[in-house]
Parts: C-alpha cells; structure tokens; sequence
C-alpha cells in the first residue's frame, strides 16, 4: 500500500490488518505516556485546504503518538490566496522534506493528483463527497469493537447519501468486512444512482428499523440549503432523526454512530446523543488509533523499512 | 506540366468513389483519369482515399486573446497536419467576434499566415452577454455567415427569438451550445459514475430541453439553426423529427464524443476527459454514432479547445472544459465510427463546407475546382505522440488509432505531408 485514497481499493485482508493494527493502537492510547517511538524521524504534512479542525487535530495527534514530527498548512495564510497553484504549493511542501501527506480538499480526486504530482505516500483526509477512507476505517473499528465482529450486522446509513464522503467510504469499508448496508434517505438525498454500490436503498426508515444492529446517522448539511431538498428540518426529523421513540424500537444491543458534528434535534434528538449506545466519542478515540495504523502501514511497517 | 499527380488513390468523384488519377495545376484540378501526363511531384496515393479537405466548423484558436493557449498560426499548423483545409474559428475570444473590427483581424491574420482558409463565426449577442443582438449586419459584411455564443448557450427564448427572425432574414446559420446552465453546474454526466465519485453531474436533459425549446421557436421563426456537439442521445430524435417535418436544422457531433464515455473520468478523475457537454454513457456514444452514420447528426466538428498544462493540470471539477482535437479528428471518426468513404467526407467536408459557407471547399473532385484536397489512408496506424498545437490537452496522445492522413493539399499546394508518406 503507497497511498491510501479510497475505501474501494480496499480488499479485506488489508482492511482487517489496519483493523488489528488500530486496536493495537488504542491500547498505547490509553497508556499512561501514549506514544511509541514508531515514526521517529519522518514528517507528516497535513494540508487541509477545507477547513476541518477536528480531522486535522486526530491525524496530528496519531502522527505525535507515533513521534513523527508534524507540518500544518491551511490556505488561508498561503500563497494559495496570491494565486499559486495546487500543483506548485504541494511539490513546495514536498520540497521541505515531508514523507506523508494528509490532504483534504474539496475536490474529487485532488488527493490522487498530489501523490501522482509529488510521488509520495498520501492519505486522502477528505475530496470532495467522494471519500474520506480513514473515517470508514474508524467506523468500522467502533463496530467491531462494541459488537466483536462487522460480519453480519446489518448496518443502516442514513441522511444525506448523496452529497457525503463518509456515507461513500462507509459502505465499501462495511461492505468489504461482511456488513449488510443498506442506505435510507429522502428521495433527494439519494445518488442518482446506486449501481454497483454493495447495499440496498429505502426511503422508508421505520420499515428497516427493527432489523439493525448499527444506525449510522449523517450530518444533515443545513446550511447546503436544505430547504431545496427537503421540506422542513421538523419533517425531517419525523422521517429520518434518530428520535427516542425510534432509539427505543432498536435491539437492546445496536448502537448509534454519527461522524460529528452532531445537529442535536435535527437528525438525532439530544437524549439518544448522550445515550451509553451513542458512540460518538468512542469514535472520535478510535479515529485517532485508526489514523495511527494508517500511518504505521504507510510509513513504519516492516515492508516499508 | 502539372504541379501535382495524385496517382492510383479512390477519389471522391462527382460519379461516386473511382480509381484515378488526378491533375492539379495554377491551384485547380484539371484532370481526372489516367496517364494524365508529366508532373513537377508525383504523390503516391495508393491504398489511400483521395477527396475534399476536411472542413471544421468549431475551432477555438484563442486568437486575440488567448494566445498562450494557441494562436491563428499554430492552429492552422495543427489544422492542415489533421487533413483539414478550412477552419471555421469561435468568436469567445477576448474581445468576443460581436463586431467588424474582431472579424476583421481574424481573417486578416488567418489569410496573412496563408496556411489553409480561415473563417469566423460572430457571437449572437453583443459580448456573449445575451442581452442585445451583436452587430449582425456588421458582421455579414465581413463574411460572416454563422453566429454562435458558443461556451454559452443563448437562454433567453425572447433573445433567441429576435436572432432567428435577424439572422435568418439574412440566410445566416444560428449556432447553439445547447446546454442549459441551470442544469450544468456539475462537471460531468450525471450518471452512475458522477454518483459513486461523488461528483455534481449534468443531466442529459441538460441538452435536450434546449433544442426541444429551440426547435419550437425555430419552427415558428424560421431559421437555420445549428445544434452544436450533440453528446445526449435524447437530442437526437427531437433533431430527426425537425428534420421530418422540414425544419433547416442541421447538427454537429465531436470525435470525442464519439470515441470515449463517462467511465473514463471513473480511473483517475483525469480533467483530460473533461468537456462540456461531458462524455455521456456507452449508450449515448452509441447513439451518436449511428446518428452520424444515418444523416442525422450532419458533420463531425472538432471543437478544439486548447489549454495549457497549468490550466489542466487541477483537480476535474476545477479544470476548464475541452480537449484539442484537429490533428487525429479524422482518424478518431474513422476509427470509433468506421463510415464508408462517401460518408466520410460528406460528414468530414462536404457538410461543414456548406454549412459554413466555404464555397471553395467541400466539393467532389472535378476538374476546373479549386484543388483543397486531402489524402486520408484508412488503415494506416499510428499513435498521436505530439502536437503542433500550442497545448496538448487531448486523451488520444498515446491512444493506437487507425486512419491517417498522407497529403494536405490547399490551393494546390501541399500544405501537410504525413510521416511515412513517401516510402
Ligand atoms: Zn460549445
């Protein structure tokens, strides 16, 4: 593996060391001093060209647990804004010695092109709402750490499918491990069209819910304009929220993820969030240690010596 | 003594295809037949087809304006070494063709450089704005017979009204970017790969309300009216019955959209497969390919549209439309469509001639025509490996590709002559 862009390149042997890797990792987390000398010497850049504090922050704290050394850039103090081109500002900072770079960009594919531009290892932290590898990664190891296993559950992904990274890394990442995915959204925030995507489709949240092990709720993007795509956040959240009279409809051991931020009262009412079986910060923890394995594996592991 | 013998070719006669030789002198031909009599040059045109030179009605050579892109002279470099003989160039150039002084200058330039016959087309609307009619009568009088906003679509009904009834009175040709801007905010087909990459598509219908639209107001206003790079197949049954019912509606498809479909942008998110309209799917393609074969898509155009490697070189949805296109154009049709010769240059020539009103090209062999000719050998092949282009922005760089032209011949001078022509 030299890049990690895209949870369909994934095959599941690859996925379920990373899976290993990573829990092997959160163990270091919760050691008193968390960090092991793995990447001593190596440079991970992250370039954020979105901003996105929280993905950032988890990708420079699995780095600094691994003792590499970190570089931060984000446009808005670059030269970027002077009319420098992505090709350029890129191989620059591949100029300063970087061995990795985490890019997130708004474009699809803006990752591969820097690994191609700048020959090195690239982590694809976000394109666009194609994909976001690490965050199905992440997911996937919350599962199977709550649950002990992915194969077999029956996984729903709801909101915005369409216009999401996550919903996209999320079902070839679920899919790959032996998960039932099957996607529930308005008519409108579906993709065009779901060929040759591993899961099933409704629009009829209530008519699945009983058969879930794991509900996957997205952030619903008011601020895309959601008024053009659905009615109402009121409707909505009578149709697709993850509300208290549906959380109580689930099997006494499925459990609820959200990739954060959470729209408390849009797609998940505020008493399901704070529930044990919400594990939204549990999977903020594991995105660290995942993050941390994809590092290992690109950078640390023995084939990579 | 003739100038030129093009000797043992199949040549495009006004009887249909014929083995014979041809005579060119004082820049006619003068002669078919055989053993036609001694020759300054003799070209071999054996195995090859000979017939008029290849005519593009949809050329951006970025002249004024944006030279680093390409200019007046080297795309008509790339034009004669693609076997074409005329070009017909957009007016979206800066300043836009929406007055004399533009057209002036471009035709000017393009007879002082004197590589092969250049034409322009004037924009509908004063500075492809869309609001007022551009300088129609202006324009008429340097030439210009066809009037396009092309890279963006006339949307305004009123405004297109107005130019059907103007240009139409006048016996002029209104060209349309059939693309709805409201519905092609995207940057590729909406389709099963825009969705898996992710990607803002642009619908199909993105293309067909407009000609729909279109042909309602032409039918009420009558026109001549063109349907630019047809890549929807939906376009292409509202085309046939306009045409059915009589309406002077002609339209024009692409090489690539010929060639290539949207799961090209699937591998790698190459902006190299950008265009505008975008590659549609393996139906479309399909779809265009027999409507070129059967008349109802009229020609091929290039719709070459340089830029440089810094423009390109972004990611797809950032990357600006188009791919260059006259070099291999020929070669591209020939191979994606195989048509039969007569097809071939009625679709490759003698449709684009007329409907760019290039009297002295697009015409069948005959002595006492101005000699614009081209020798195409259909089975030679070869690999596209560099351009005389200013930009090299084309997905058939390195693609094998069967059909290749030997000669260029404009006004009776050979103005291209193709690598391995003489053995
Ligand atoms: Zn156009």
């Amino acid at each position: 593996m030299k890049s990690f862009l895209d949870s369909e390149q994934l095959d599941r042997p690859t996925l379920e060391r990373l899976l290993d890797d990573a829990d092997r990792f959160r163990e270091v987390l919760e050691r008193p001093i968390a960090k092991v000398p793995t990447l001593r010497g190596k440079t991970v850049a992250t370039l954020f060209f979105e901003p996105s504090t929280r993905t950032r922050l988890s990708f420079e704290r699995a780095a600094k647990a691994l003792s590499a050394d970190t570089m931060s850039f984000s446009p808005g103090t670059s030269s970027l804004s002077k009319g420098e081109s992505l090709k350029d500002t890129v191989q620059t900072i591949a100029a300063m010695g970087a061995d990795l770079l985490v890019v997130r960009h708004r474009s699809v594919g803006a990752p591969a092109r820097v690994a191609a531009w700048t020959g090195l290892p690239v982590v694809n932290g976000g394109d666009g709402a194609h994909q976001h590898p690490t965050q199905g990664l992440l997911d996937a190891l919350t599962i199977r750490r709550a649950l002990g296993r992915v194969e077999g559950l029956r996984v729903a992904i709801v909101g915005d499918i369409a216009h999401s990274r996550v919903a996209r890394s999320g079902v070839f990442t679920l899919a790959t491990l032996g998960a039932q995915v099957v996607l529930v959204a308005p008519r409108t925030l579906l993709p065009v069209s779901v060929e040759g995507w591993p899961c099933e489709v409704t629009t009829d949240f209530d008519e699945v819910l009983e058969t879930l092990d794991v509900v996957y709720l997205l952030r619903v993007q008011t601020e895309r304009g959601g008024a053009t795509v659905f009615p109402s956040v009121r409707e909505y959240l009578r149709r697709y929220g993850m509300t208290r009279q549906r959380f109580a409809r689930l099997g006494p051991d499925a459990v609820v993820l959200h990739p954060g931020p959470m729209n408390r009262g849009v797609e998940i009412e505020a008493a399901v969030a704070d529930d044990p079986r919400a594990l939204v910060l549990e999977q903020v923890t594991n995105g660290v240690a995942a993050r941390m394995s994809v590092l290992y594996h690109l950078l640390g592991s023995p084939e990579h010596a | 003594m003739h100038d030129l013998l093009l000797v043992g070719g199949r040549v495009l006669t006004a009887e249909g295809m014929a083995d014979v030789d041809v005579a060119v002198a004082g820049g006619r031909v003068v002669a078919l037949g055989r053993e036609l009599g001694p020759a300054r040059e003799v070209l071999d045109c054996a195995g090859a087809w000979v017939g008029p030179g290849f005519v593009d009605v949809h050329t951006h050579a970025r002249e004024p304006g944006g030279e680093w892109k390409e200019d007046l002279a080297t795309v008509t470099a790339a034009a004669v070494a693609g076997g074409y003989t005329a070009i017909l160039t957009m007016p979206n150039t800066d300043p836009p063709v929406d007055g004399a002084p533009t057209a002036r200058y471009v035709l000017e330039r393009g007879r002082a450089i004197g590589r092969c016959t250049v034409g322009v087309a004037g924009t509908v609307t004063l500075g492809r704005r869309g609001e007022a009619l551009s300088h129609i009568d202006d324009l008429w009088d340097e030439g210009v017979r066809v009037f396009t906003d092309d890279g963006d679509v006339v949307a305004d009904a009123e405004m297109l009204r107005r130019a059907l009834a103007y240009i139409g009175d006048r016996g002029g040709v209104v060209a349309q970017h059939a693309v709805d801007a409201t519905l092609a905010r995207g940057a590729m087909h909406e389709g099963w790969v825009s969705a898996r990459l992710g990607m803002r598509g642009i619908p199909a219908v993105a293309e067909t309300t407009i000609v729909a639209r279109d042909l309602l107001l032409v039918a009420d206003t009558p026109c001549r009216y063109h349907v630019q790079h047809v890549a929807a197949a939906g376009c292409i049954e509202l085309i046939a019955r306009a045409k059915d019912r009589g309406l002077p509606v002609t339209a024009e498809v692409t090489p690539h959209h010929l060639t290539f479909d949207h799961t090209e942008v699937l591998a790698g998110t190459d902006p190299v497969f950008k265009m505008m309209p975008p590659l549609r799917t393996a139906d479309d393609v399909t779809a265009v390919r027999e409507a070129l074969r059967s008349g109802i898509i009229d020609l091929v155009a290039t719709d070459h549209a340089p830029h440089a490697d810094h423009e390109k070189d972004v990611p797809f949805e950032e990357a600006p439309n188009g791919v260059i296109g006259l070099e291999w154009a020929a070669a591209a049709v020939n191979s994606a469509v195989g048509l039969d010769p007569e097809r071939f240059f009625d679709r490759m020539s003698i449709a684009p001639a007329r409907l760019a009103g290039f009297d002295e090209h697009g015409h069948r062999i005959a002595p006492g025509r101005p000699a614009n000719l081209v020798v195409f050998d259909p089975t030679a092949e070869w690999v596209p490996s560099g351009t005389m282009s200013r930009s090299r922005n084309s997905p058939y760089l390195g693609r094998r590709l069967v059909g290749r032209v030997r000669w260029t011949i404009v006004d009776g001078t050979i103005r291209h002559e193709g690598a391995a022509s003489r053995a």
